[in-house]
């Protein structure tokens, strides 16, 4: 049998993927949590979205862009941090411009402002290109990336790709052609008509200075863009895919398989997250109800100190709601046996409510996770 | 206190974080509206969306799809709102060129601020002026995103000074900025994450937007496991499970129970915490999980048949 830990084995990134809503933070923030307590690694989690109890939870103020500390009695170490799209971007800016004056006059670009704070688009290569700028600093062994949780999950992987593309555009050559040399370039007539006619002028005018700009920053983009390509294919990089057993994650998630798949990348398991107990079964709750049947109702009242009525009305809905439980427990299960049919290696997992209040439940719910075994294959 | 009712504005955004539930409140929503004899247009604003499941619709097209005589559904594809764009208010015809010039706009569309979520809101707006409709709702973008869509033509006149855009976003914004016409409706689950967004939400509405809320809806919230009496003894056996209750063949049993009670009580605090916040601004309406939809029926009549009540 194989635990999710050793499916991960010598990853330097994780990558914890899938739909929004479905535990995905949590999980990866348990991950790392759990690593560190075990193994003497130094463990950062990026996270995107942190709730204010997880921060609560590891003991940290509030997570900010830069890696904070978890306190954490373990073999090795934890360190948290949040990506800030706004800030990384700027700070990408910076890095990359030629001198400071570019920089300035790119982050003091109303485009730019509009660009980054809100149109949402940007966040997903951001989130990549933070993860590299981490990676490039060397002071972990195991980065766990929790991803924007986008509706198409994949934007953060093509964004490198995008990213590339768009610098290396013939459009945006054609668009900028004019303000670099007085020669307007024939090519770009009958768009800039266009967009002059569909915009107006002032926009264009300002568009071409905001790309004229970011095409200083051309070259070193496209490299980086490419470097945060590889670093995704290297071999210690694995995703690990998160979902409920609902249907609609279900079929997200199985698309977002099917796509790392097609791409090539290595999935080191796909976790079903929020799954109902094990003891909720067909026959043991049947085994249950015919225990309770038997049982002289007036005692138990009398041993918890209610009458009689309440008892009966008690056990009759405590028994509805085992058998609602039951046959949802049991369609999970059949899901994730139909899921385990796959390449890719299925892990379940049961978190109970308000468990990841403390840093200790957070632990105990990582461990859980580490140590859960592969669904095997029934043919 | 009264509220105006949802259906008597012209523009609803369905909105909430991913996996709430907010394409199938959508769907619900459209079908409850159009029951009560409303013409209503659904639009779903991202082709990967499944409104049209939850009419057991397979394909959606930019041309709108009949369901019966009151309801339509349709999604939004940039490039045809475009073409449609430029026919209708830039009277710039749909030239075959479009072609050529496809990847032009396509990169416009992608690098130029805002022009896909102005495209969006112009096609929905559109349809409220033209009265096609009664009503207009919006499968729309998650919370992260929806401010950026109606916040686009104000964004946009803050850079584009002239030109035909110009002139074309102030009708937009009028109907925008008119509580009686357009709506935000958020929607959340009884979780702590869901709920946080919401309150992001509808901070970032009021400071970058001008757009109403018109309600909240807390989808999936889950059954009440019992009232009073029942309850307390309900609790008395899950806490301390005495007698026979400690009787290993009735693990399952209690556990159910304290799972049941547990995810109730979470959900009643997490109700509490997004009501303190809302005040009496608007309603939030409540939505049980629906978890199997019966033979013969889809998951917006279900949801439709269960909203109805709280709608009126």
């Amino acid at each position: 049998m194989t635990t999710l830990r050793e499916s991960f084995g010598d990853c330097r990134i994780i990558v914890t993927c899938g739909p929004g809503g479905i535990g995905k933070t949590t999980s990866a923030a348990a991950l790392a949590t759990a690593i560190a307590t075990n193994e003497p690694l130094r463990v950062l989690v990026l996270t995107v979205d942190p709730a204010r109890r997880l921060a609560d939870a590891l003991g940290v103020p509030g997570i900010g862009n830069e890696p904070l500390d978890v306190e954490l009695a373990g073999a090795g170490t934890l360190s948290v941090a949040m990506l800030d799209p706004q800030a990384s971007w700027d700070a990408l800016i910076r890095r990359q411009a030629a001198d400071e004056e570019t920089a300035e006059r790119i982050l003091q670009n109303v485009l730019y402002q509009n660009i980054t704070r809100r149109f949402v688009q940007s966040h997903d290569y951001i989130a990549m290109e933070r993860l590299h700028e981490l990676v490039g600093r060397g002071q972990w062994d195991l980065i766990v990336v929790d991803t924007p949780p986008t509706r198409n999950a994949l934007d953060f992987l093509d964004a490198p790709t995008r990213m590339a593309d768009f610098f290396s555009s013939r459009f945006l050559k054609w668009i900028i052609a004019p303000a670099r040399s007085s020669v307007t370039s024939l090519a770009a007539k009958p768009l800039t008509y266009m967009a002059d006619k569909i915009l107006g002028n002032q926009f264009l005018t300002d568009i071409t200075e905001f790309f004229l700009l970011l095409s200083s920053l051309y070259d070193g983009f496209v490299e980086r863009a490419r470097e945060v390509e590889s670093l995704l294919a290297e071999e210690s990089t694995k995703f690990l895919i998160v979902s409920t057993p609902e249907p609609i994650p279900t079929r997200e998630a199985t698309f977002f398989n099917q796509e790392l798949q097609k791409r090539s990348l290595r999935i080191g398991g796909w976790l079903v997250n929020r799954m109902l107990p094990a003891e909720l079964n067909l026959t043991a709750t049947a085994t249950g109800v015919a225990v309770l049947a038997r049982e002289e109702m007036a005692q138990v009242a009398s041993l918890i100190g209610v009458d009689v009525a309440t008892m009966v009305a008690a056990r009759d809905r405590m028994v509805a709601i085992t058998e609602e439980y039951t046959i949802v427990a049991d369609r999970e299960r059949a899901q994730l046996a139909a899921l385990a049919a796959g390449d890719t290696p299925v892990f379940g997992a049961f978190t109970a409510e308000g468990e990841i209040d403390t840093l200790q439940g957070v632990t105990s719910f990582g461990q859980r996770l580490l140590s859960a075994e592969r669904v095997l294959k029934f043919d | 206190m009264a509220f105006t009712p949802l259906g008597s504005r012209k523009l609803l955004f369905v909105t909430g974080k991913g996996g709430v539930g907010k394409t199938t409140i959508a769907a619900g929503l459209a079908r409850a509206l159009a029951d009560e004899g409303k013409s209503v247009l659904l639009i779903a604003l991202d082709k990967r969306s499944e409104v049209g499941e939850a009419f057991g619709l397979t394909r959606l097209s930019f041309e709108p799809t009949k369901v019966d005589d009151h309801l339509s559904v349709m999604v939004l594809d940039t490039e045809a709102a475009l073409q449609e764009y430029l026919k209708i208010n830039l009277r710039i015809p749909i030239v075959a060129k479009l072609g050529v010039l496809a990847n032009a706009l396509d990169f416009l569309a992608n690098a130029a601020p805002g022009v896909r979520e102005l495209l969006t809101i112009g096609k929905l707006c559109y349809e409220v002026r033209e009265k096609h409709y009664d009503i207009v709702i919006a499968d729309a973008p998650a919370t992260g995103h929806i401010v950026g869509y109606l916040a686009a033509p104000e964004a946009i006149n803050s850079f584009v000074r002239v030109g035909l855009i110009r002139n074309q976003t102030d009708w937009m914004v009028d109907i925008l900025h008119d509580p009686a016409q357009t709506g935000v409706v958020a929607v959340t689950t009884p979780e702590e994450m869901p709920i946080l967004e919401t309150r992001q939400l509808l901070a970032t509405l009021a400071t970058e937007t001008k757009v109403a809320v018109a309600a909240a809806v807390m989808n999936r919230m889950p059954d009440i496991v019992a009232h009073g009496a029942t309850l307390g003894a309900i609790d008395a056996i899950i806490d301390e499970r005495p007698g026979i209750f400690g009787n290993e063949a009735l693990r399952g049993i209690v556990t159910a129970n304290q799972l049941a009670v547990a995810r109730r009580r979470e959900a009643d605090y997490q109700f509490t915490t997004l009501r303190e916040v809302v005040g009496g601004a608007f309603p939030i309406i409540t939505q049980p999980n629906i978890a199997i939809v019966p033979e013969g029926s889809t998951m917006a009549r279900e949801v439709a048949d269960s909203l109805r009540e709280e709608i009126a």
